[in-house]
């Protein structure tokens, strides 16, 4: 069996759209800016890839509209591109017209990546003030006099299964339902899992992905502290992430959600549905570093990663016609990176053009695999590649062939590398199954 | 994927740190001599909160598991427990851990981690006083200069790197140099049966030969039971936490929550024949779903685990008519142990109420990520010892809910094939089945 791409969603920096996404990209333009979540001025990186302003209630079906009272950010971002992977896939579920659809529920997966959701500290803040004496906590205060303050139903905003509830909930899908929990590999890895989900036949139609926000003062902070993050370039937020660059300083870190409809190729093309590509291999391994906030340097858990997918897809490296790296821009990490693509891919490696989307995108987290694995399926489908950003001086220890110019030309596979602080790595084969 | 390709899965090893116990034995036994482990919560200071008791792991030093502590000492409660679990484990099937050249047969390529893990513990103490620092009462506004610089001085990298979810899959890779398939999931409480199933299903599809597979969580921290004191979710039971958690019974008001880790070591049949380990039971059967009804409540017709328990059946080649036992998710609260007795009886039909179904969370309390493979262990010694682990505090049968709970006292029975029933917040479901293993 073939698994296809039916349908793609996004909700990134760049826009509301997987096309705005697309658009960006191919553009040049960069969606990271200065915080306005909260004030960031004590902030050692001020910045950030952030969605753009959207009303949540337009994307939920009215009679389950109270239900967003119970949305965190994740959550909400994620719903908005799993509407528009269903809607561009031409799938009909419940949520677009309860008397004609076109799925079959209980064969209908949903696997997405997700975090530990941040806490709205705004929210909580009131009860939590409750709960102080002298201006410190107290906890036998806070036990007695603010925890019946908090809402009920606060808990189940932030348990990270709750972007694929919400979904499945929204389109009615009743079949195998998970989340994955690998940080910056989660949306890569949730991609291998339903890939395999409809390859065993455990459902027809699976929706992968997923969706995070790093836009929050607690995980913002952490990734600075980690010395994963830019302090930089607070004042120019467009040159801030330089992947692959001789002057990368750091990440910069962001919001997004990516989701794309697996479906099996054959019943795809019977419903004449629109095919990106297909899912030809997939590897997965891990870093083993004792630095765990970063990926080992000779990069080993991305090349066994790339290895196994490539056997996976019976293909040989030259096959190979684009990259679309992790790429955090964090130099250690981008050398580290590019050693394991070398050592996978071997002579070939320093000729393969490579797309790294952070620049303009930022890393999204968990929905950062599921960003590039959109824009790798819109490279196969248009025969184009874009010019890489922030990115005119490259790294010489590293080696790689990144995109000057946007480059034009029919595109056989395309492989999109993932790894992640915590160690997990993963890789995705695609392959271009029109013509 | 025709059957003929299928890789046979066995379990080669087992491990667990838990409030029963930190070895299998010992919470083994525990569990046959129906013995609580509920007391007061010490962690923290829970004595002005609804809820003021819990089951906690006690006396827990990982330190003994390891030659390079240093690695893991900044690792949170769970990832301890995680080492602790696994250590156990691949003891016993024979897997060297902390090895630069490992000679146990395994290659490391071939070797991944699949786990229901859930977030590190919030440091309470930080998260709650930077809040305050910045926290304006007269505007309800804050001040996240004030806030920022508070969490500057007190936050460490380390500290907070640990609470991202994925760090216990981290803590085995390095502990065990596992390189193959790495995940790490957390479907509420159904992570660690989902993971045991998906960890199958990457062994069955060929794409490694050993996986480590399980849980690990907690989440008795001041926020985590804030959280579910505030669903009304808990017992509060707090004059009698070893009577607490009482599934089943007309007077059960909430779970009690525990924490823990639990480990198996599944391994394709021809990589133990290879290396000539012990078989300890064969999983034959999977199945998840999605209620997709309410984030709030399960579907009231237990459509979503009905659907899980028939996937996993459907998986397994075998019948209801086959299960000799079920290890029920049985939290002990009102709605769970209504519509979990309900998917059973939709099932099981005529056979429903001569299959015995218990429930060890009446004992063990309630693991939430770690949870269903902790009680996946119980179903593998069940078989191992033909016994089936009771559901304690069984003393007023709800009238409702007429099932063979296997009441207040372990009981001898031939258990052949057993089933493990997980349902997670937001209605996630997953059920494992295993069998006795037979060449």
């Amino acid at each position: 069996m073939t698994v296809a791409i039916t349908g793609l969603g996004a909700a990134t920096c760049l826009g509301l759209s997987y096309k705005d996404l697309w658009a960006g990209l191919c553009g040049g333009k960069c969606g990271i800016s200065r915080i306005t979540a909260f004030d960031p001025e004590s902030f050692e990186c001020q910045i950030a890839g952030q969605v753009p302003a959207f009303s949540i209630r337009d994307y939920v079906p009215k009679s389950i509209r109270k239900t967003t009272k119970l949305m965190s950010r994740d959550i909400e971002i994620a719903i908005i591109a799993a509407n528009e992977a269903f809607k561009d896939s031409g799938l009909k579920t419940k949520a677009f017209d309860e008397q004609n659809i076109t799925i079959n529920p209980k064969r209908s997966a949903i696997i997405l990546g997700a975090n530990s959701i941040s806490c709205d500290l705004l929210e909580i803040a009131p009860s939590i003030a409750k709960g102080a004496v002298d201006g410190k906590f107290d906890i036998r205060k806070w036990g007695t006099d603010s925890i019946e303050t908090v809402t009920p139903l606060w808990l189940l905003k932030y348990l990270p299964n709750m972007l694929a509830c919400h979904i499945g909930i929204i389109h009615d899908l009743q079949g195998p339902s998970n989340t994955i929990t690998c940080a910056e590999a989660a949306g890569h890895l949730a991609i291998c899992e339903a890939f395999h989900i409809i390859l065993r036949g455990d459902a027809d139609v699976a929706l992968a992905g997923g969706g995070e926000s790093k836009v929050n003062p607690i995980v913002h902070m952490r990734q600075a502290l980690l010395k994963r993050a830019t302090k930089e370039h607070n004042n120019n937020p467009e040159q801030a992430c330089r992947p692959f660059d001789a002057d990368a300083k750091g990440g910069v870190f962001g919001e997004a959600a990516g989701c794309v409809v697996l479906e099996n190729l054959e019943i795809a093309k019977n419903r004449n549905a629109k095919i990106y590509a297909s899912v030809a291999g997939i590897g997965q391994s891990c870093s083993i570093n004792a630095n765990y906030e970063f990926l080992e340097a000779d990069g080993k858990g991305i090349q066994y990663a790339i290895e196994s997918a490539i056997e996976s897809a019976k293909i040989k490296p030259e096959q190979i016609d684009l990259i679309v790296p992790h790429g955090t821009g964090i130099y250690a990490e981008d050398v580290a990176e590019a050693a394991g693509i070398h050592k996978a891919l071997g002579s070939i490696a320093s000729q393969i053009p490579v797309f790294p989307t952070k620049s303009m995108v930022s890393n999204t987290g968990s929905a950062a695999g599921a960003v590039d694995v959109i824009a790798a399926c819109c490279a196969i489908n248009e025969g184009v590649i874009p010019a890489a950003k922030n990115c005119d001086n490259v790294n010489k220890n590293c080696k790689l062939n990144i995109v000057k110019e946007q480059i034009k030309k029919r595109i056989n596979y395309a492989l999109c590398t993932g790894y992640t602080y915590g160690g997990q790595t993963a890789a995705i084969i695609l392959k271009n199954d029109n013509g | 994927m025709d059957n003929k390709n299928k890789q046979r899965v066995v379990i080669t090893g087992m491990g667990i740190v838990c409030p029963l116990g930190h070895d299998i034995a010992t919470m083994w036994d525990n569990i046959l001599n129906c013995r609580s482990g509920m007391s007061q919560t010490t962690i923290f200071d829970a004595t002005t909160y609804p809820t003021k008791f819990c089951s906690e792991v006690k006396n827990f030093d990982f330190a003994k598991y390891t030659k390079n502590p240093e690695l893991h000492q900044n690792g949170n409660r769970h990832s301890k427990f995680a080492i602790g679990a696994v250590a156990g484990a691949c003891k016993q099937a024979k897997i060297e851990v902390e090895s630069e050249n490992p000679n146990d047969g395994v290659n490391r390529r071939r070797m991944g981690i699949y786990l229901g893990a859930g977030e590190g513990p919030v440091d309470s103490d930080i998260f709650f006083n930077a809040i305050i620092k910045g926290w304006d009462e007269s505007t309800s506004t804050m001040d996240w200069n004030k806030w920022a610089d508070f969490a500057y001085s007190k936050m460490q990298a380390q500290m907070e790197l640990e609470q991202e979810p994925n760090m216990p899959a981290a803590h085995i890779s390095i502990y065990t140099g596992a390189r193959g398939p790495v995940r790490s999931c957390l479907t509420a409480c159904a992570a660690s049966t989902q993971a045991v199933g998906e960890a199958f299903k990457v062994l069955q599809s060929g794409q490694a030969d050993v996986m480590i597979a399980g849980g690990a969580h907690s989440m008795i921290h001041p926020l985590g039971i804030m959280g579910f004191n505030r669903l009304t979710a808990l017992s509060t039971r707090n004059d009698s936490p070893e009577t607490a958690s009482r599934p089943f019974t007309a007077s059960r008001d909430g779970f009690v929550i525990g924490e823990g880790a639990a480990i198996v070591i599944l391994e394709t049949l021809e990589s133990a024949k290879k290396r000539g380990v012990e078989i300890l039971a064969e999983v034959i059967g999977y199945g998840s779903s999605s209620d997709a009804f309410r984030v709030t409540d399960m579907h009231e017709e237990a459509r979503g685990a009905v659907t899980a328990i028939e996937a996993a059946l459907k998986d397994a080649n075998v019948s209801y008519k086959d299960i000799d036992y079920i290890s029920t998710h049985g939290t002990s609260t009102s709605e769970n142990d209504s519509i979990e007795t309900l998917a059973i009886k939709t099932v099981f039909k005529e056979e429903a109420k001569n299959t015995p179904v218990s429930s060890i969370k009446s004992m063990m309390g309630h693991l939430i990520g770690a949870a269903g493979a902790a009680e996946l262990i119980s179903c593998v010694l069940a078989i191992r010892d033909n016994v089936l682990p009771p559901t304690i505090n069984y003393n007023d049968p709800d009238p409702e809910l007429d099932l063979d709970y296997v009441p207040n006292k372990p009981r001898k029975a031939d258990i052949n094939i057993a089933m493990k029933e997980s349902f997670g917040f937001g209605g996630q479901n997953n059920v494992v089945i295993i069998k006795r293993y037979e060449n």
